[in-house]
C-alpha cells in the first residue's frame, strides 16, 4: 500500500512537468497576447504592463521563472483580474465547483447502482429493457440539452426552483441532476454487467442453496464484487464531472471555476489557464490514487498486482 | 494447395464479417440505429438543396417565428430557416465526428500496435505516457488547443479532438497486439523472413479488426458530443456556420420564449447519438463477444 502511494506520487512529478511545459508552450505559441484588446493600448503602456509581468523577458527565462514559482506553489497573478492572484481566484471559485461535482457524483451513484442492479436481477425481462433504455436516454441526452429542459419544466413552469444562482440549498438540485444523469447512466450499465457476471458464480449458487433470501444474496454477497467496474470507472468519471461542470455552471449561472477557465482561455490569461489546468491535473491524479486504494481495499486480489 | 482448398480458406477468412452480419441481422436495435443514422445523414446532405432557403439567408423583418407550413421548424432570431440550419449544422457535426475519429483511429492504431509489438521497456514507456495523458482533464486540453490557434476553423477543431481521443484506441490495440505477438503463426511468419512491418500489417492488425471497428463506432458519438460541448461553450464552430452544439446553445438561451429553437436541434442531435450508440453496441455484441457480456 505504502509502496503504491509513493510510486504514484513519484510518477505524478514528470506528468505534471509535461503538463506545465506543454500548456506553457502552447499558450506562448498562440498568436496574440493577454493585452491585445480590441481597443489597442498605447504601445508605451502595453510595454510597461508587459514589463511588470515579466512578459518582455526571453521565453526561456519566463519558463524557468514560471517553473520556479510553481515549485513554491505560486500560480502567479491573473492578467485579466488585476490585483488577484490565480490561487485566490481558485480558492474562491473552486469550493462551488467541488460541491456541485460531489452532488453530481452522489446522484450518479445513488441512481446508477440501484438501476443497474435491478436490471441485472430482472435479466431478460421487460423491466431490464425499460431500465436500460432509460440509461441509454441518459447517455444520449447531454447536459446542455437536459439542463435547459429541466430549467423550463421545474423552474419556469412549475416554479419549484430558482432558475439560476447558487444561494439556497434548493439551488443545488437542478444542476446536480443535470450533471449526474449522464454518469448515472454509465454507472447503471457497468453495475448491470458487473452484477450479471457475478450472479453466474458458484458462490452465489451456494448462497442461494443454503436458503438465503434473494435480497440477501444480492446485497450481501454479490454487490461488492459486482461494483468493481463501477469503482474503476470513478477515476475517468471524476475527470468528466470536471469538464461537465463547465457546461452546467454556464447553464445555471453558477459562480464556479468553469466559466473563469473558459474566459481565461479566450482572453489568453496565461497564468489563469495554466494555474487551473495544473490544479485540476493534481486533483485528478490524487482522485485516481484514492480510487486505486479503494479498489485494493475492496478486492484483495488487486493487492498483489 | 489446390484451388478448392484456397477457396475454402478465403471463405473462412471472411467469416468474421459474415458472423457479424448474421448477429446484426438478429439485433433489432442495431438495425433501427443503422436505418436512423443513414436517414439523418442523407437528410442533412440532401435536405438543404431541396429547400428554398439557405442557412445564412436572413429575414430581419420576419424575426423568430414558430413552426409553420412555410418554416417547418420555425425560424431563429435573424429570421433564418431553422430546418435548413439544423441540417447544415448536422453536416458539420457529423463530418467533425468522422474526421476526428479518423485522426484518433490512425494515431491510436499506429501507436498501440507498435507499443504492443516491440514490447519490453519501450512498450512500458509508451504506455506510461498514455496513462499520464489519460489522467488529465481532456476537455481543458481541447479548449487550450482550440484557442491556441486564433483561426477557428473546422480542421483545427477535429485535429484537437482527435489528438485527445486516440488514447483508448491505443490501449485496446496494444492489448490485442500483445496477445497476438506471442502466437505461433507470428513466429512462423518471422522464420519465413517477413519484415516487422508486414507482420504487423498482414498478420496482427487484421486480427485486431473486431475491437478496432467496435471502438471506432463508439468514438464517433463521443466526438460529436465533444464538438457540441465546445460549440456550446462558444469555442467551436463560429457563425454564420452552425453545428448542433451552436444551435442548442442559441436555443437554450431563449427556451422560455422560443422553445422550438432548442427542441428541434436537440431532437436531431439526440437521435443521432442514439443511433450511433445502438450501432456500436450491436457491433460489439457481434464482433467482440468477450466485451459484450
Amino acid at each position: 500500500m505504502f509502496n503504491l502511494i509513493a510510486r504514484r506520487l513519484l510518477q505524478a512529478i514528470p506528468t505534471l512537468w509535461v503538463v506545465a511545459t506543454a500548456t506553457f508552450l502552447l499558450l506562448r505559441l498562440a498568436p496574440g497576447g493577454p493585452f491585445d484588446d480590441e481597443k489597442p493600448l498605447a504601445p508605451e503602456i502595453k510595454e510597461q504592463i508587459e514589463a511588470h509581468y515579466g512578459l518582455n523577458l526571453p521565453l526561456h527565462e519566463q519558463y524557468f521563472a514560471f517553473l520556479g514559482n510553481l515549485l513554491k506553489g505560486d500560480f502567479g497573478p491573473s492578467y485579466k483580474y488585476p490585483g488577484w492572484d490565480v490561487q485566490e481566484i481558485i480558492a474562491q471559485a473552486f469550493p462551488v465547483s467541488l460541491e456541485l461535482g460531489l452532488w453530481g457524483l452522489l446522484i450518479a451513484l445513488s441512481v446508477g447502482i440501484p438501476i443497474g442492479t435491478l436490471a441485472a436481477i430482472k435479466h431478460n425481462t421487460s423491466t431490464e429493457t425499460g431500465l436500460m433504455g432509460f440509461a441509454m436516454v441518459g447517455i444520449c441526452l447531454p447536459s446542455f440539452v437536459i439542463g435547459p429542459i429541466l430549467l423550463l419544466i421545474f423552474s419556469l413552469t412549475l416554479n419549484w426552483f430558482n432558475p439560476l444562482g447558487w444561494s439556497y440549498a434548493s439551488d443545488r438540485v437542478l444542476p446536480a441532476v443535470t450533471l449526474g444523469l449522464l454518469y448515472a447512466a454509465y454507472i447503471a450499465r457497468l453495475a448491470r454487467s458487473g452484477m450479471l457476471d457475478v450472479l453466474r458464480h458458484d458462490y452465489i449458487r451456494t448462497a442461494r442453496a443454503k436458503g438465503l433470501a434473494e435480497r440477501a444474496v444480492v446485497i450481501r454477497h454479490a454487490l461488492r464484487t459486482a461494483l468493481y467496474p463501477v469503482v474503476a470507472y470513478l477515476g475517468p468519471a471524476a475527470a468528466g464531472l470536471i469538464s461537465g461542470s463547465f457546461v452546467v455552471e454556464t447553464i445555471f449561472f453558477i459562480p464556479g471555476l468553469g466559466p473563469f477557465f473558459v474566459n481565461a482561455a479566450l482572453n489568453r490569461d496565461y497564468q489563469m489557464v495554466m494555474g487551473t489546468v495544473l490544479f485540476y491535473a493534481v486533483l485528478i491524479i490524487l482522485f485516481n490514487l484514492i480510487v486505486d486504494i479503494i479498489q485494493m481495499w475492496m478486492n484483495p486480489r488487486a493487492r498483489h498486482d | 494447395m489446390t484451388k478448392h482448398e484456397r477457396e475454402q480458406i478465403a471463405n473462412d477468412a471472411t467469416s468474421l464479417g459474415r458472423d457479424a452480419w448474421e448477429q446484426i441481422k438478429r439485433n433489432r436495435m442495431a438495425q433501427i440505429g443503422g436505418v436512423l443514422f443513414i436517414t439523418i445523414t442523407l437528410l442533412c446532405w440532401i435536405g438543404p438543396a431541396l429547400s428554398s432557403y439557405s442557412f445564412e439567408q436572413q429575414n430581419l423583418a420576419y424575426g423568430p417565428q414558430a413552426p409553420s407550413t412555410e418554416h417547418w421548424f420555425g425560424t431563429d432570431d435573424l429570421g433564418r430557416d431553422l430546418f435548413v440550419r439544423i441540417l447544415t449544422g448536422g453536416q458539420v457535426s457529423i463530418s467533425v465526428g468522422f474526421a476526428a475519429t479518423l485522426v484518433a483511429l490512425i494515431i491510436g492504431v499506429t501507436y498501440g500496435s507498435i507499443a504492443g509489438y516491440v514490447g519490453g521497456k519501450s512498450e512500458d514507456l509508451m504506455m506510461r505516457f498514455v496513462d499520464a495523458v489519460y489522467a488529465l482533464p481532456f476537455t481543458m486540453i481541447v479548449i487550450i488547443l482550440t484557442v491556441t490557434f486564433n483561426e477557428k476553423n473546422l480542421i483545427l477543431i477535429f485535429m484537437a479532438i482527435g489528438a485527445v481521443e486516440w488514447l483508448t484506441m491505443a490501449r485496446i490495440v496494444r492489448g490485442q497486439t500483445r496477445a497476438l505477438r506471442k502466437l505461433n503463426y507470428v513466429d512462423a511468419a518471422k522464420v519465413y523472413g517477413a519484415s516487422h512491418l508486414s507482420i504487423l500489417l498482414k498478420h496482427i492488425l487484421p486480427n485486431c479488426l473486431g475491437p478496432i471497428i467496435v471502438y471506432t463506432t463508439l468514438t464517433i458519438p463521443a466526438v460529436i458530443l465533444l464538438e457540441s460541448v465546445l460549440s456550446f461553450l462558444g469555442l467551436g464552430v463560429q457563425p454564420p456556420m452552425s453545428s448542433w452544439g451552436v444551435l442548442i446553445n442559441e436555443g437554450a438561451k431563449k427556451i422560455d420564449i422560443y422553445p422550438w429553437q432548442l427542441i428541434f436541434p436537440a431532437i436531431f442531435f439526440s437521435l443521432t447519438l442514439f443511433a450511433l450508440n445502438f450501432i456500436g453496441d450491436g457491433l460489439r455484441d457481434a464482433l467482440d463477444p468477450k466485451e459484450s457480456k
